[in-house]
């Protein structure tokens, strides 16, 4: 569903720099000062001064990819790396030769222009052209603190970028609060025209995030919690701009391309507990109905099966993804803590050679600590946060199910009303009543064309429903596959750093004598 | 009966360098035998010297019994002079055993797949834990064996070669010795430290020296042990995650299924690299300085011996002081004192041999662990790229 970007992961702000495009944004904005902070004061120094400059335009935050972000800090680390191997080593000759290519190499990713992306595979080629079918891009950022004390609140920049007529210009944007994320959420499923549709649900909402963010948003977790939150809306928008129908709601349009849009109110119903609360209520409802559907067709009880039997097994796997976050978390400090008191060795010892190599070894753990960091940091942002989504969406498939039982319960409650009618009818023809009886052939017409407005109704979500499973199991399949992916993508190129600040800790190890 | 064959001990034997290779005398472990919690260990003995009965030879001998025969060495004065290598810990499987104990209890909360996973890594660390020991024991002898003073030695022969239970000598060794040096060692530290005039510079340095790298490396110790237990800890992540995408997996219709398939895959092999990565630091580095750490310590009590005989030296020259003053058994306070010089002399100079030939050691073992351990990382992380480099491949051509 969200696979029409391929977006950049978020890493933990404490100790990653942002992607290239989003600290341009931040210098480039002129009210951003605090955006500018919450980025560029946990970033790298290097990586900042590396960031390669653009004319502030939202088209570049869609050119941004991840190929181009990361060969900049590989260099950038390599560079520091090598620079102090050719300090200390006097006479390995092995490495030099290797040592010589990657520093004249170093200087190629600065001269790269990061906002053309060649398609590098026919995966990469379908999704340009998928792109293109609906070619609507959108883009969440630049989270600002407004106001102050328990009324703050975060204001993100909504970005667009679309070639498609029903929109106003080709590229713009808006700021939006979060509740106006919710209350968008809140009109669309209110819609009798979107029912049977699986309406992406908003992230959570959060009174210990926000009330840290409210107080400050400098430590690292409220920086983690923005961060958080801002991904999770952007996939949010994604999702639903990926979504046929609704990209053509009136609503949707308004909330991107709107300069203000009115406060949303009620959405505490429609926070992330609530949200859940509400959807589960209904099942409830459901399932306590005294009329129990007849189900003719097997495919949605099935299916129904399926959603929620897979819905519980990601919650059973993101526990153990957030289990595994915590111990590479753990992996980063107890790294970090090691690393300073072999440097203390290092110091300790008297023979030279062991001593530098000490050191040096120390330096690789500090290097390892942050590589672990950056895996903890894919571990949540795209393995746990991939999981987080699905279980709300599969929440949200419930909800149509849900919503299709309710439609047959309306056209059997209207043809019990009917009845009920024909028969209040048939009695007053017996007690010859004339004027009465008018009145009751309007209320039977009435109510006739209710039950086949009912029964169509019921057949129409009956074929969304269907339409929009099959749909959002092929989207899922694709979203899984591309999040995996990159994913994976990412711990490879954190294992071949490793290797490489292994590879030149070796000499320094042979060193010794 | 657990064995360990010879390449696995080639492995093993890493933490001392260069040992073992006096063909006049041989000793290895090559059985060991768990029984509860009773590790018996087969030392196997291979000598050309007449001073053995046989030439080739074997006994079984309790952990205790190593600890007794380092007691013997630590107590015999003769050996005051030199490191005694430092007696083996006892063999600890309280890790382990604990989580196979949890592992037991928690059975019913994940499928038999998982399980069986989860039990076979833990009977690995078991045998990791269990090689360990048996090198360490392995090692203690080994030192012995090629330390031309220690290996002379009338107990060390009688561990060796005894073929009968050495429980009762190990009693009677206790009541004989009673534990006097050791006590001594207790505030040995505060021996060192206080206020004792070195005259040799080399002494001075040493001991300032050892002091503080025994401090620092027992801290690099346990900071170590905790990112080991840490690896361990995300490995057995790995399973979990591995077996939830299979139980998801077996119920899904949908075009997904074949993405978690190769996912899941992907997490039972990267556990494996995982899993090698935690038990290859823990062997190099962790093992490593363990070990140094130890053997620090026993540098440290040859240090404090050798301060106690300077102490005992200062005391008989002040009773040689006070005997002529007195003008009493002037004699017998000049031979004490000479006897003490005499003493204290060829301490020293035995400790300077074995200190210096201690740091050559230590230098030579670091080395070669850190160069295997860089080796191994470098080997598991690219092990890692190519599974990783797979799994993207064969879901980007799907």
């Amino acid at each position: 569903m969200a696979s029409s970007s391929e977006r950049n992961p978020p890493p933990f702000p404490a100790s990653e720099k942002p992607e290239p495009g989003l600290s341009d944004m931040a210098d480039g904005d002129s009210d951003s000062d605090e955006g500018a902070d919450i980025f560029v004061s946990n970033s790298l120094p290097t990586s900042v001064s590396r960031g390669v400059s653009q004319p502030e335009e939202p088209a570049d935050l869609f050119g941004q990819e991840t190929p181009t972000a990361k060969p900049n800090r590989v260099y950038s680390d390599d560079d520091d790396l090598f620079a102090e191997a050719q300090a200390d080593l006097s006479s390995d000759t092995p490495g030099n030769s290797a040592r010589k290519d990657l520093s004249t190499s170093s200087g190629l990713p600065s001269a790269r222009s990061p906002a053309a992306l060649q398609p590098t595979s026919l995966e990469q080629l379908e999704e340009e052209e998928a792109k293109d079918c609906f070619d609507v891009d959108v883009a969440v950022t630049n989270p600002e603190k407004v106001g102050d004390g328990m009324n703050a609140y975060v204001a993100y920049k909504v970005s667009t970028r679309t070639s498609l007529p029903i929109f106003k210009s080709k590229v713009f944007s808006a700021r939006r609060r979060f509740s106006d994320f919710l209350g968008l959420y809140e009109k669309l499923s209110a819609k009798q025209s979107l029912h049977g549709c699986i309406i992406p649900p908003p992230p959570e909402k959060s009174v210990v995030g926000m009330t840290k963010v409210k107080v400050g948003m400098d430590d690292p977790s409220s920086v983690e919690f923005v961060e958080k939150r801002r991904a999770a809306l952007e996939r949010y928008l994604q999702r639903i701009v990926a979504h046929p129908l609704l990209l053509q709601d009136p609503d949707v349009r308004d909330f991107l391309e709107r300069e203000d849009l009115p406060r949303a109110v009620n959405t505490q119903a429609l926070s992330g507990a609530g949200f859940l609360k509400m959807i589960n209520r209904a099942s409830d409802a459901v399932s306590k109905m005294t009329i129990k559907m007849n189900e003719s067709d097997t495919w949605f009880e099935d299916k129904f099966q399926e959603v929620d039997t897979e819905e519980q097994q990601l919650r059973k796997l993101l526990a153990v993804v957030d289990s595994l976050v915590s111990h590479r978390k753990e992996l980063c400090v107890n790294t970090a803590v090691f690393a300073k008191s072999m440097a203390m060795l290092g110091n300790s010892e008297d023979n030279t050679a062991l001593s530098r190599a000490l050191s040096q070894l120390a330096e690789v753990e500090d290097k390892m600590e942050q590589l672990h960091q950056e895996q903890a940091g894919t571990d949540f942002f795209i393995f746990a946060e991939l999981l987080a989504d699905y279980i709300r969406l599969l929440g949200a498939v419930r909800g149509c199910f849900d919503q299709r039982v309710r439609a047959w319960q309306r056209w059997q409650e209207a043809q019990s009303t009917l009845q009920k009618k024909r028969e209040a009818e048939a009695k007053l023809l017996w007690a010859n009543k004339p004027d009465k009886l008018q009145q009751a052939k309007e209320e039977i017409n009435e109510w006739e064309a209710k039950v086949t407005q009912y029964e169509r109704d019921f057949d129409r979500i009956g074929m969304t429903v269907r339409r929009e499973v099959l749909r959002f199991e092929k989207e899922k399949a694709k979203d899984f596959k591309s999040q995996i992916i990159k994913y994976l993508e990412a711990m490879l190129q954190s294992q071949q750093r490793l290797v490489k600040f292994w590879e030149a800790f070796l000499p320094e190890a042979k060193a010794i004598a | 009966m657990t064995s360990i064959d010879d390449s696995n001990k080639e492995k093993l034997r890493s933490v001392s360098v260069d040992l073992n290779n006096d063909t006049s005398l041989l000793i290895d472990i090559p059985d060991a035998l768990c029984e509860r919690d009773k590790v018996k260990f087969t030392v196997h003995t291979k000598t050309t010297l007449s001073t053995f009965q046989k030439p080739d030879f074997s006994v079984p001998r309790q952990h205790e019994d190593f600890i007794w025969l380092h007691d013997a060495l630590v107590e015999t004065e003769d050996y005051a002079g030199l490191i005694i290598p430092p007696a083996p810990p006892k063999p600890d499987f309280e890790g382990p055993r604990e989580k196979m104990h949890k592992l037991g209890e928690g059975e019913s909360t994940m499928t038999k797949e998982e399980y069986t996973k989860m039990k076979q890594e833990l009977e690995a660390e078991y045998l990791a834990v269990f090689k360990k020991t048996v090198q360490v024991h392995e090692v203690f002898l080994q030192r012995l064996s090629s330390h031309p003073v220690l290996s002379k030695d009338r107990n060390f022969q009688i561990f060796l070669e005894y073929d009968q239970d050495l429980s009762v000598r190990r009693k009677n060794a206790k009541e004989m010795f009673g534990g006097f040096f050791k006590n001594m060692v207790k505030s040995a530290d505060e021996v060192l430290i206080s206020g004792i005039k070195e005259v040799d510079d080399f002494f001075e340095q040493e001991k300032t020296f050892l002091l503080d790298y025994f401090s620092k490396i027992k801290d690099s110790t346990a900071k170590a042990e905790k990112m080991t237990r840490s690896h361990k800890n995300i490995a057995d992540d790995y399973i979990h995650i591995s077996a939830t995408l299979n139980s998801i997996c077996a119920e899904d219709s949908t075009p997904n299924k074949k993405n978690l398939e190769k996912l899941s895959d992907l997490f039972e092999r990267l556990r494996k690299v995982e899993g090698r990565v935690a038990s290859d630091q823990e062997l190099k580095l962790t093992e490593l300085l363990r070990y140094y750490m130890r053997d620090i310590q026993a540098a440290k009590d040859l240090l404090y011996r050798r301060a106690r005989a300077l102490v005992d030296y200062e005391n008989s020259n002040k009773a040689l002081d006070k005997a002529r003053l007195k003008g009493k058994d002037i004699a017998q306070a000049e031979d004490h004192q000479r006897q003490c010089l005499q003493k204290f002399d060829k301490l020293s100079e035995s400790a300077k041999k074995e200190l210096t030939s201690f740091k050559g050691r230590r230098v030579v073992a670091f080395r070669k662990n850190l160069i295997e351990m860089a080796e191994l990382e470098i080997k598991h992380a690219k092990n890692n790229v190519s599974l990783l480099q797979g799994c993207v491949d064969l879901l980007k051509t799907n």
